[in-house]
């Protein structure tokens, strides 16, 4: 637990609300929420759909104002913003380099160092409606990192992203954090692969459900309670196995399932 | 009888060149602003707020003030109580432009009709009437259409970042508001300026037709822009020469045109002398 008596910048704190609260005319969208993310640190915001999460990274963003609470944000912060997907039009031509540089005017280099870091340089002049879910995930981190950030904020970045590739997307963002000490604020719906890299969940319906350690929070009842204890089964992907792994109760699962899970430890451990 | 031939012969020209002016005037600045109209799917939202142009005919008649700034001021409004509305999410943004749009044109018939005393030509203005560009219009096509290019080239950075996500943009610090302001605005000038050309029930045609046939030409969004003022030119001049020829309204044949053209954009390229 971080010592309570140090002050935000102590810690490298980079964002901080306290009773932070939220409301669309006479509803809390959220409330009492008290979260901060540090230099170097992966908190993980999961939670039901219309839970808040969103709400929750738009107000730390600066994007909602606070009814209630407070959001301080360290002095010079930058943030990288990963929105979930991009709605962008078929007839708009826009090429990744021009994607790139829509808000941040850079040089070529810059930007081509930016894409092989997430390892897309061979997508540069790539059309951005012929990516798929996972390249354009990368270009778009790629593109927060051309603002050189201190804090990444990662709305469900492996959405739309097939299983292999998740993985591997979440081992590059556990190195982009260790390599350029950031602080990563993530929201997810779903935990199991996300625990592999995280520091802290912050489990969030409407207001903190439970927030820990990955492993603590997926035995915590209220978490139990929140998507029930069999909730990962219907979508029967071979992903949950990693969930599962991290425990150490041992649920019954299908044996394929755990045969995937021992593929997919390995290459989380290889990171 | 040779002098007054050849002076009518002059007076003809004179009209029809004015009125090719008016029209590569107005396409020229259409294109590029339609654009952003096919790029954020605003069709139906162009659609909706040139129908409320012809209330801004009204007003301006009622006013007894210029009709560019009556439909200007309208048309302006009703963009800004759309966006309003469309915030509240109460009714589905289709159907919010559906009873707009046609709420709108209705008060605006209504109006004018109850103003009967006035010799008034509807058709003209619900189908646009190039004969009756006095050079007083070119005068406001022109200067109103550098105008609204300048003002396009001075947002065009924050509008494109809008148009590729709103969320994003404004996460990134892009004045999002002034942006969306500044793009009714330019739609509105636009409205009023075309109203003459083809008429406020076909002016969103000249928005996004030589838009859409400017897509597979471009590879960059500028490209697209220039394209596009090319396209709904080269549609203006086709359409009010046909319209000279056959006798054709002008309105209608400049969109025949430029729709001809979209078609033509559309046909599969040849490859390696293949079908």
């Amino acid at each position: 637990m971080p010592d309570q008596s140090q002050t935000l910048a102590e810690r490298e704190c980079l964002v901080e609300a306290k009773g932070l609260g939220v409301r669309d005319g006479g509803r809390w969208l959220i409330h009492h929420i008290d979260l901060n993310v540090c230099r170097g640190e992966i908190v993980t915001v999961i939670g039901p759909n219309g839970g808040g999460k969103t709400t929750l990274v738009r107000a730390l963003l600066g994007l909602l104002p606070a009814e209630t609470g407070t959001v301080s944000r360290a002095d010079g912060l930058r943030i990288g913003y990963v929105p979930q997907r991009l709605h962008i039009d078929r007839t708009l031509p826009l090429s990744v380099a021009r994607l790139m540089t829509a808000t941040q005017p850079s040089g070529r280099n810059e930007v081509d160092a930016a894409l092989a870091e997430t390892g897309v340089e061979a997508l540069r002049d790539r059309p951005v409606q012929a990516l798929s879910g996972g390249e354009l995930q990368r270009v778009l981190l790629a593109r927060a990192l051309l603002r050189k950030p201190d804090l990444l904020v990662l709305d469900e970045p492996v959405q739309g992203v097939d299983f292999g590739g998740e993985a591997v997307l979440y081992q590059l963002i556990a190195d982009l954090r260790d390599r350029r000490h950031l602080g990563i604020l993530m929201v997810s719906h779903d935990l199991h692969v996300v625990m592999a890299a995280t520091d802290r969940v912050i489990c969030l319906n409407a207001h903190v459900c439970c927030t820990g350690a990955p492993h603590t929070v997926t035995q915590d009842p209220e978490y139990l309670k929140l998507f029930g204890p069999h909730s990962h089964e219907p979508a029967g992907t071979p992903a949950y196995a990693i969930y599962e792994h991290h425990h150490d109760h041992s649920h019954d699962v299908a044996g394929n399932v755990v045969h995937e899970h021992d593929h997919e430890h390995g290459s989380h451990d290889a990171g | 009888m040779n002098t007054i031939m050849s002076m009518g012969r002059m007076m003809l020209d004179d009209f029809f060149i004015r009125a090719l002016l008016a029209g590569v005037g107005v396409a020229a600045v259409a294109g590029p602003l339609g654009c952003f109209i096919v790029w954020r799917r605003m069709a139906y939202f162009g659609d909706t707020i040139s129908h409320s142009a012809l209330l801004g005919v009204a007003c301006g008649l009622v006013l007894g003030v210029d009709l560019g700034w009556g439909v200007v001021a309208v048309t302006l409004a009703v963009a800004l109580l759309l966006l309003g509305l469309q915030r509240s999410q109460r009714i589905a943004t289709d159907t919010l432009l559906g009873i707009l749009s046609h709420a709108a044109l209705s008060l605006g018939l209504v109006v004018i009709s109850l103003l009967a005393g006035l010799r008034f030509d509807l058709m003209g203005y619900l189908f646009g009437d190039v004969l009756a560009v006095t050079a007083g219009d070119l005068g406001w096509i022109y200067g109103g259409g550098v105008l609204v290019l300048a003002l396009l080239a001075w947002i065009w950075r924050d509008l494109l970042a809008l148009t590729i996500d709103e969320e994003l943009a404004e996460a990134e610090g892009v004045p999002v508001m002034r942006a969306r302001l500044a793009f009714m605005l330019l739609i509105a000038m636009v409205i009023a300026l075309a109203m003459k050309i083809v008429g406020i029930l076909l002016i969103t045609s000249l928005l996004i037709i030589p838009a859409a046939a400017a897509r597979r030409l471009a590879h960059t969004p500028e490209q697209m822009a220039l394209a596009a003022a090319g396209a709904g030119i080269l549609a203006a001049v086709l359409g009010l020469m046909g319209s000279l020829q056959f006798d054709t309204p002008s309105g209608p044949s400049v969109v025949i045109a430029a729709a001809g053209l979209f078609a033509l954009s559309m046909l599969p390229r040849p490859r390696y002398g293949g079908n």
